[in-house]
């Protein structure tokens, strides 16, 4: 029997001693109508082999260049962090309520929530959270219950924020009645015009600023700081933590700098693999710790004075305070937060640098190039971080992008649902695991494919 | 007392660094410094991260993976937490380059092999709980939990019924179960557990009302015993208008052999990380997909994966625009569910009622030996599911030897210790769930700590009630933690 290890001698003696004739015995408290006899639909078991040769065979296939982002982003990943992931000692593992017996996975969660701080500039992080949207939904229930000056459960919800991450902070927050309102963009530039905001917007909990922005802009997130302020707003930064080693961190924002920020940690060391497991980081400062959700390790010593790590300041738990907790949150994404600070240590401030140099200069390159292409051109004039918005002239994006996956390419993502005022535009990434050769096989490719879907040269 | 040395090599890595160790081989080459970005956005300092080699980092790792009690190393009984077997080829074969490097929003045709993968998972998942269709989408439980009430709300919204306002919680109800409810806009009834560990059915009928949303329920329930009215109870809950949500915490008990479709609920969310094996990772990543009755289909969260008889592809809002939306930026944990779905073909059809036989087996037959020993049971008269619960209140009353006191204890004799002090309700409480992937010399071994230790306290309580001795470190101080908070690491003074 898979991974059960009776022999039918075990299983006799503990029939015995428990007094009962068969399993199906320990059964007899289940009302007999409610029974069932089969699971027909579900296939019969495969054994490792056989499976092994279905997965492999799922698996297989050429694997494109890609240079979609929009969310997800491909970088390198040390062969060191997923090896020591995976050992048995942190895999099955749990949450660690028995702190001496999880002084390990306590440790590194304290030593993530340093590097998150430090990366962030903010005095405090959590242990993390699902995912960048839902960390963004939460960073959003945090904000209503930490401005006590705000009354109104009003958010400002830029349109340069990842339309799935706004679809998630609706999903999540609008049975609180909290409303998020979009904040418009200016078109030329692709990010915020901070001359444009109101002078009197009201009562208002919170602003978030994108950092960059959806389109890969780089928002001026300083002036949009100090206006939130001004006007009584938190201000809840959403920002991709590989651009930090390059940009300004969010509490040096403006004069007082933001108080929450979130985001997607995937691009610490973590695998695109369909779109998840990822996680999402929070960071906030130490006045507003009390209101941030999720799980919070604590250094404290033990009774002999010896150092050691423990959860902490769990009275805003739902297994404590239940109806009136923070959030219905119970774990973090252990995991995953694990292969992050390996990655963090393994890289450390000069290599995550040279990670965000490499990705931000091979996007210009590609960028420039790209522009010179027949009927391609940026949408944008505002710098950018790693991404960027081309349109096409005459020809639908979706049309470009089928014929680019033909000839090996994911040329990005495709813009004109989310953005239909945009026209026929796609969002395209560029990190460092690109070469020279690369970007020349995503140039000929779309030269050929414009030239193709013109009419031109079959 | 100690002849311990304090060892330099379990400082935090932060100790570690030293100013311009790197470790070049990782780092991509030096490029020509950007002048497109202003001045004004770029960092002035570069962040505080560790400085030391690629050595020192899978030290410093392995050595902290050292001090974790895990399956992988030790039985690790933990009530209401499935701590069962996590299979290595689950992990090795979800690990597929091909899957890794699958970006979630490349074009279907270009992941079909996922897609396939994932579709099956849907109906295998159908399939085990009786439900009509299923949606992968929420991370972890508590998120299957929101996406539960929020189709509830959903539900009665789109009905016009919106006076419902409460939602009915048991009062041995996990914690996230309120603390859901109130986040989509609902107000917590609580109502009593019987003497027995059934719910009390006189209570519920009075709290129940046109006012009522619906009942969160767990079953086998959280003290361990099967709800035997449950069929009485879904008729009491529709009769007046509300739905019944089932928190899967608890599916291993049933696995194969009764399904929450059949015992008349409308939604339900897995762990997958429980029952279906997935890894617990030190708290996570779980997954929480959820499966719904046919009345609320069209409120399910997307995307989800369809099937159109050639090609496997995600529906959105635009194929089901009533759904509640989307809850992760993407679908979900994708390889926690494919871990999850390589485990479901390696049981096989034949395989998931096994689980439940086993895990049950297990757990009555450590009941029944700790009663034996002397241990009180918190429900003596009913059958142990996959897990049950010792109280210790006798002990905490005659001896001053708590639960937790029992827990730490557990600990030094190399058992991690059962869940402690949930459900709320039974005081001084061992919810212990040994699982289906425990042989009876484990078990053994387990029920005899467990008699020793009762005789330690019985006649050495002062001993007890200071353990741990054994593990890397004694008891912890976490009033201290909690006040003196220290939860980012300083520098305390600049280090060459």
């Amino acid at each position: 029997m898979p991974f059960i290890p009776h022999t039918e001698n075990d299983v006799q003696q503990m029939l015995a001693s428990i007094g009962v004739s068969d399993i199906e015995t320990l059964f007899d408290e289940i009302p007999a109508e409610l029974r069932i006899r089969s699971l027909d639909k579900v296939p019969a078991g495969l054994n490792e082999m056989e499976m092994s040769r279905l997965m492999r065979a799922r698996a297989a296939g050429p694997q494109p260049l890609c240079f979609i982002g929009a969310g997800a982003y491909e970088h390198h990943i040390p062969a060191a962090i997923w090896e020591i992931v995976t050992r048995g000692e942190f895999y099955s593992a749990y949450t660690p309520y028995q702190a001496e017996a999880s002084q390990g996975t306590l440790q590194l969660i304290y030593e993530y929530q340093s590097m998150m701080a430090h990366l962030t500039g903010m005095e405090a992080s959590n242990a993390s959270l699902y995912d960048g949207a839902s960390g963004l939904a939460e960073a959003v229930l945090m904000a209503v219950r930490a401005n006590r000056q705000s009354k109104s459960k009003r958010i400002l919800m830029p349109a340069t924020v990842n339309p799935n991450y706004r679809s998630v902070a609706q999903t999540i927050v609008e049975n609180q009645g909290i409303t998020l309102e979009l904040v418009d963009y200016a078109v030329e530039a692709g990010c915020i015009d901070v001359a444009s905001l109101p002078t009197d917007p009201g009562d208002v909990a919170a602003l978030v600023i994108p950092q960059p922005n959806f389109f890969g802009v780089l928002e001026d997130v300083n002036a949009l700081t100090d206006w939130a302020h001004a006007h009584g707003m938190l201000v809840i930064a959403t920002v991709n933590p590989t651009s930090l080693a390059l940009l300004t961190p969010p509490g040096e924002w403006g004069e007082h700098g933001a108080d929450i920020v979130c985001g997607e940690g995937q691009p610490l060391g973590v695998p695109l693999a369909g779109g998840g497991p990822y996680f999402g980081f929070m960071c906030c400062n130490l006045k507003h710790v009390r209101q941030m959700p999720g799980r919070i390790v604590g250094r404290t010593v033990d009774v002999d004075g010896k150092d050691g790590f423990t959860l902490t300041l769990q009275a805003r738990e739902q297994h404590i305070r239940r109806s009136k907790a923070t959030s219905n949150i119970c774990t973090n994404q252990g995991l995953v937060v694990t292969a992050a600070t390996i990655y963090m240590t393994l890289l450390g401030a000069q290599g995550l640098q040279r990670v965000a140099s490499a990705s931000h200069h091979n996007t210009q390159v590609l960028c420039e190039r790209l522009n010179v292409i027949d009927g391609v051109a940026s949408a944008f004039t505002s710098p950018t971080f790693h991404e960027f918005v081309i349109k096409f002239d005459g020809v639908k994006a979706a049309d470009v992008l089928t014929a680019l996956t033909a000839k090996g390419v994911l040329g990005g993502f495709n813009l004109s649902e989310d953005y239909p005022g945009l026209g026929e535009a796609i969002l395209v990434c560029v990190t460092e695991t690109k070469t020279a050769e690369d970007l020349s096989a995503y140039c000929d490719a779309l030269t050929a494919v414009m030239v193709e879907l013109k009419g031109g040269v079959a | 007392m100690s002849h311990e040395i304090n060892n330099q090599q379990d400082g935090v890595i932060f100790d570690k660094s030293h100013r311009g160790r790197s470790n070049d081989g990782q780092a991509p080459h030096v490029v020509a410094k950007s002048d497109t970005i202003p001045t004004a956005l770029l960092r002035n300092t570069p962040p505080l991260l560790p400085e030391v080699s690629e050595m020192q980092t899978v030290r410093h790792f392995t050595r902290l993976s050292q001090k974790n009690f895990s399956i992988d190393t030790h039985f690790y009984p933990l009530g209401s937490c499935t701590m069962k077997y996590n299979p290595r080829a689950c992990n090795t074969l979800a690990m597929l380059p091909g899957f890794l490097g699958y970006h979630p929003l490349a074009p279907v045709e270009t992941g079909q092999g996922f897609m396939t993968c994932m579709y099956e998972l849907q109906e295998i998942l159908k399939e085990v709980t009786g439900m009509k269709e299923v949606s992968l989408t929420p991370m972890a439980g508590a998120q299957g939990e929101f996406a539960g009430m929020a189709m509830i709300r959903a539900y009665h919204d789109a009905r016009g019924d919106t006076a419902r306002c409460e939602v009915i919680c048991p009062d041995a109800a996990h914690g996230t179960n309120p603390a859901t409810a109130v986040m989509c806009g609902y107000k917590v009834k609580e109502i009593p557990t019987k003497a027995d560990g059934d719910i009390d059915i006189d209570a519920l009928k009075a709290a129940i009302g046109p006012q009522t949303a619906g009942i969160m329920l767990t079953n086998p329930s959280t003290v361990g015993v099967f709800e035997r009215r449950i069929t009485e109870i879904a008729k009491i809950v529709h009769d007046a208008g509300g739905l019944l949500y089932y928190d899967g915490a608890n599916l291993n008990a049933i696995l194969g052999k009764v399904r929450p479709g059949d015992m008349g609920f409308d939604v339900i969310h897995m762990n997958l990380h429980k029952t279906f094996s997935t890894p617990h990772g030190g708290g996570g990543p779980g997954a929480g997909p959820v499966g719904v009755s046919e009345r609320l289909i069209p409120f399910l969260p997307v995307p989800m994966v369809g099937y159109d008889g050639e090609q496997y592809r995600w529906l959105t809002k635009k194929d089901r625009p009533q759904s509640i939306g989307r809850l992760s930026a993407f679908a979900g944990n994708a390889g926690v569910l494919m871990r999850a779905y390589i485990y479901a073909r390696l049981l096989g059809r034949e395989g998931m009622p096994r689980v439940a036989e086993y895990s049950t087996l297990n757990a009555n037959y450590i009941m029944v030996e700790l009663q034996k020993k002397g241990f009180d049971l918190a429900f003596p008269s009913r059958r142990a599911t996959h897990e049950f619960i010792v109280t210790l209140k006798r002990q905490a009353k005659t001896l001053d030897v708590s639960a937790m006191d029992f827990a730490k204890r557990l600990l030094d004799y190399g058992y991690h210790a059962p869940t402690t002090y949930f459900p709320l309700l039974v005081p001084e409480c061992f919810l212990i769930e040994p699982t289906e992937t425990e042989d009876k010399d484990t078990l053994d071994g387990f029920i005899d700590a467990m008699g020793k230790i009762k005789h330690e306290a019985e006649t050495q309580a002062e001993m007890v009630k200071a353990a741990p001795y054994t593990l890397p470190l004694r008891r912890l101080d976490d009033v201290r933690a909690a006040r003196e908070l220290d939860i980012v690491w300083q520098p305390r003074e600049q280090t060459e």
